[in-house]
C-alpha cells in the first residue's frame, strides 16, 4: 500500500538520478511572457509538484515538457538526451504520458476503449493485417487487453468498463484519464491539476491512486496542483512559479516557509 | 429510449409508415409496384450513403468538412474509366486505388499539415480549393468527355418474384449488384472502425486531437489513412455511378445530394450516413411517385420534380428540430 507520510514514502522508493531537466526555458505568446528562464529538474521515482497562483505558467510548463508548446529559449533533457523542443508524438514514444486539466477523453468511446488507446504505441501489427483481422493481430489485442484490465482493476473502475466515458461523473472521468496515461507504461507521468473540481472524497481517492502509482510502478510523477494542502502532503519536492518565473524550489516544508512564496500566494502590501 | 429526445425519429418513422400504407390501401396489385419503388429508392439511397460516408469519415477524423468529396468521386471515376480503356478493369481499379492514396498523401503533406488548429472555415475553404483544382486537373489529365465504365453486367431489367405477385417486380441487375457492393463496403468499414486498433485510433483522433497526440497517435499518418479510405470510398462510388450514368462532370454534383444525407444522419456517425442515405433515397422516390399525383389532384399543379427538392426540405426540417442529426453527437458546452 502507498505510504501515508511523506518521510516514509521517500525512504521506501529510493529516489534515483535526474531523469528530466529543464534549463532556462522561456516561452512567450506574442507579447505575453508565459515562462521566463525557468530551470528545474525531476529525479527518478519522485513526486514533483509545480504550484503557483492562477496564470503563473504551470500548464504552460507542462505543455513545454509534453511538446505541445515550443519554447523560444532553453532546453529539455530527458534521460540524457537534450533537445530544444519536444514533439507530442516523440514525447509519448520516449515514455512521457500526461493527463489533462479540462478533460480530453474520447467521449464517444467506452472506458475500455479509451484506456486501450493508451496501448497504441505498444501495438506492432500492421494496418493491413488489422484490416483483414489475420496474423498476430488478435493475439496481440488480447495481450494488450489483459494489461488494460489490470489498470482497470487498479483504478477500481471495473463496473464502468463498457460505459461511454461521456456518461460518467467527473471524478470517474478523471480516473479514466489517468488510466489512459498509465496504459502507456510511462517513465514520467505529467498530471495537470488531477484534483481540480473534485469534492473531498474524490480528492482523497485521487491522492491514493497517485501515491500508489508512484509506489507500485515506480513512475516518476510531475504534478500541477492548485490545492496547496494536497501538494504538501504527497509531493517530495515542489517548484513554485509566479508570473512565469520560478520563485521557489525545494521540499514542501522549505517552500512553505519561503517568504516570496508566501507573498505570491497571500499578496504583499506595497 | 427517451421518447422526448427521440420524437423527431418517431415522427419520421410515422411519416414513412403512412407513406408506405397509402399505396397499399388502393389495392393488392399495387404491392408489387410499391416494392419496386421501394427497391429503387433503397438502391439510390445506398449510393447516396457511399458519398455521404466519405464526408463523415473525414469529418470524424479531422473535423474538416471536406467539400472536395464530390470532386474526388469524379476524379476517381475518370481515372478508372480512362485506364479501363487500355487495361482490364481490375488492374485499372488497383491503379486507381494507388492514385487515391497518393492524392491523400499529397493533401496531408501540402494542405492539412500546415493548417493544424486552424478554424473550421479556413479548412473548408482549403477543401473548396481542392475541389476546383481536382475538377480542373481531372479534365486536364483524363479529358472532359463522357466516358464509360463497363462492369460487364446486363443492363436489361429482370423480373423477379412473378410467382408471388402478379406481373412480378422489375429490377435492374446492375443496380442490384451496385447496391450489394456498396453494402459490403459499408460493412467492412464499420468493422474496421469498431474492431481494429487502427480504427480505435481513428475514432480517438476524431474525438480529441490533443489527447490523441499525447498518447502517441501520429496525427499525420492517421490523416493519410483517413483520406485514403475516403478516396477509396469515392472510387467505389464513382465506379458505381459511372457505370450507371456514364462518367461526366455532373457526377461531382452528387456531392450536393450527400449534404442533406449527412445533415439527416449526423456528421459524425457512420451508421447515420448509411441510414440517412437510405431514408433520402427511399423518401424522394416515394415522394415523386406517390406524392406528386396527390399534389396534382389536390392543388391542380403540374406535379413532378419533387425528387429534386425533397431531400433538401427534409434536411431543412431536421436542422430546425434536430440540428445534430439522427445519430450525431449533441454538443453541450460547459458554461
Amino acid at each position: 500500500m502507498g505510504a501515508q507520510a511523506p518521510e516514509g514514502v521517500m525512504s521506501a522508493r529510493n529516489i534515483g538520478d535526474i531523469v528530466l531537466k529543464l534549463d532556462g526555458v522561456s516561452l512567450a505568446f506574442g507579447g505575453v511572457k508565459a515562462l521566463t528562464g525557468v530551470s528545474f529538474d525531476v529525479r527518478e521515482h519522485e513526486i514533483r509538484a509545480i504550484i503557483g497562483p492562477n496564470g503563473a505558467g504551470k500548464s504552460s510548463m507542462l505543455n513545454v515538457i509534453n511538446g505541445v508548446y515550443t519554447p523560444q529559449q532553453g532546453s529539455i533533457t530527458f534521460r540524457g538526451e537534450t533537445v530544444t523542443q519536444m514533439r507530442p508524438h516523440h514525447a509519448a514514444e520516449m515514455g512521457i504520458a500526461r493527463t489533462f486539466q479540462s478533460l480530453a477523453l474520447f467521449k464517444g468511446m467506452t472506458v475500455l476503449d479509451n484506456i486501450m488507446t493508451g496501448r497504441n504505441l505498444k501495438m506492432r501489427s500492421n494496418v493491413w493485417l488489422q484490416a483483414l483481422r489475420v496474423g498476430p493481430t488478435q493475439k496481440e489485442e488480447l495481450a494488450q487487453r489483459a494489461h488494460v484490465e489490470r489498470i482497470i482493476d487498479f483504478l477500481e473502475i471495473q463496473a464502468y468498463r463498457k460505459t461511454p466515458v461521456g456518461r460518467l461523473p467527473y471524478g470517474l472521468q478523471k480516473r479514466v484519464d489517468l488510466g489512459r496515461a498509465l496504459a502507456m507504461e510511462p517513465q514520467v507521468l505529467l498530471l495537470d491539476e488531477p484534483m481540480a473540481g473534485m469534492n473531498m472524497e474524490e480528492k482523497q481517492d485521487m491522492c491514493r491512486f497517485v501515491l500508489d502509482v508512484n509506489d507500485e510502478f515506480g513512475t516518476t510523477i510531475v504534478l500541477i496542483e492548485h490545492d496547496m494542502g494536497v501538494v504538501m502532503d504527497i509531493s517530495d519536492r515542489v517548484v513554485v512559479l509566479d508570473y512565469g518565473k520560478k520563485i521557489g524550489d525545494g521540499t514542501p516544508d522549505a517552500v512553505r516557509n519561503n517568504q516570496s512564496v508566501i507573498d505570491a500566494y497571500l499578496g504583499v502590501a506595497h | 429510449m427517451n421518447l422526448q429526445r427521440n420524437w423527431p425519429v418517431l415522427a419520421l418513422v410515422l411519416l414513412l409508415a403512412a407513406g408506405l400504407s397509402a399505396p397499399l390501401v388502393t389495392g393488392a396489385s399495387a404491392v408489387a409496384f410499391f416494392l419496386e419503388v421501394l427497391l429503387g429508392g433503397l438502391m439510390s439511397g445506398v449510393l447516396y450513403a457511399l458519398v455521404a460516408l466519405g464526408f463523415v469519415l473525414i469529418f470524424k477524423a479531422s473535423g474538416v468538412f471536406n467539400f472536395a468529396q464530390g470532386a474526388m468521386v469524379l476524379f476517381a471515376a475518370l481515372a478508372l474509366a480512362r485506364m479501363s480503356e487500355v487495361m482490364p478493369l481490375p488492374v485499372a481499379f488497383g491503379i486507381a486505388v494507388l492514385i487515391m492514396i497518393v492524392f491523400a498523401w499529397l493533401v496531408e503533406r501540402l494542405v492539412l499539415r500546415h493548417l493544424v488548429n486552424q478554424e473550421g472555415v479556413v479548412l473548408l475553404m482549403a477543401t473548396l480549393g481542392i475541389t476546383y483544382f481536382l475538377d480542373g486537373f481531372g479534365q486536364t489529365v483524363w479529358g472532359a468527355d463522357i466516358y464509360e465504365i463497363k462492369l460487364g453486367l446486363p443492363k436489361t431489367p429482370t423480373i423477379v418474384l412473378d410467382n408471388i405477385f402478379q406481373g412480378g417486380i422489375l429490377i435492374n441487375v446492375e443496380d442490384f449488384v451496385a447496391a450489394c457492393i456498396a453494402a459490403l463496403l459499408v460493412i467492412c468499414l464499420a468493422v474496421f472502425f469498431q474492431k481494429t486498433p487502427t480504427g480505435r485510433a481513428l475514432r480517438a483522433v476524431a474525438d480529441d486531437h490533443q489527447a490523441a497526440q499525447s498518447i502517441g497517435i501520429p496525427l499525420n499518418r492517421i490523416w493519410v489513412i483517413v483520406w485514403s479510405v475516403a478516396g477509396f470510398v469515392a472510387l467505389v462510388a464513382g465506379m458505381v455511378w459511372g457505370a450507371k450514368l456514364g462518367v461526366q462532370f455532373s457526377i461531382s454534383l452528387i456531392a450536393l445530394k450527400a449534404l442533406p444525407v449527412v445533415i439527416l444522419g449526423g456528421l459524425t456517425s457512420v451508421p447515420g450516413a448509411i441510414i440517412g442515405g437510405l431514408i433520402i433515397g427511399v423518401g424522394e422516390k416515394m415522394a415523386e411517385v406517390f406524392l406528386s399525383p396527390v399534389m396534382v389532384k389536390a392543388f391542380d399543379l403540374a406535379g413532378g420534380g419533387i425528387e429534386n427538392w425533397f431531400a433538401y426540405v427534409l434536411a431543412l426540417a431536421f436542422l430546425l428540430v434536430r440540428p445534430e442529426g439522427l445519430f450525431g453527437e449533441k454538443h453541450i458546452d460547459r458554461v
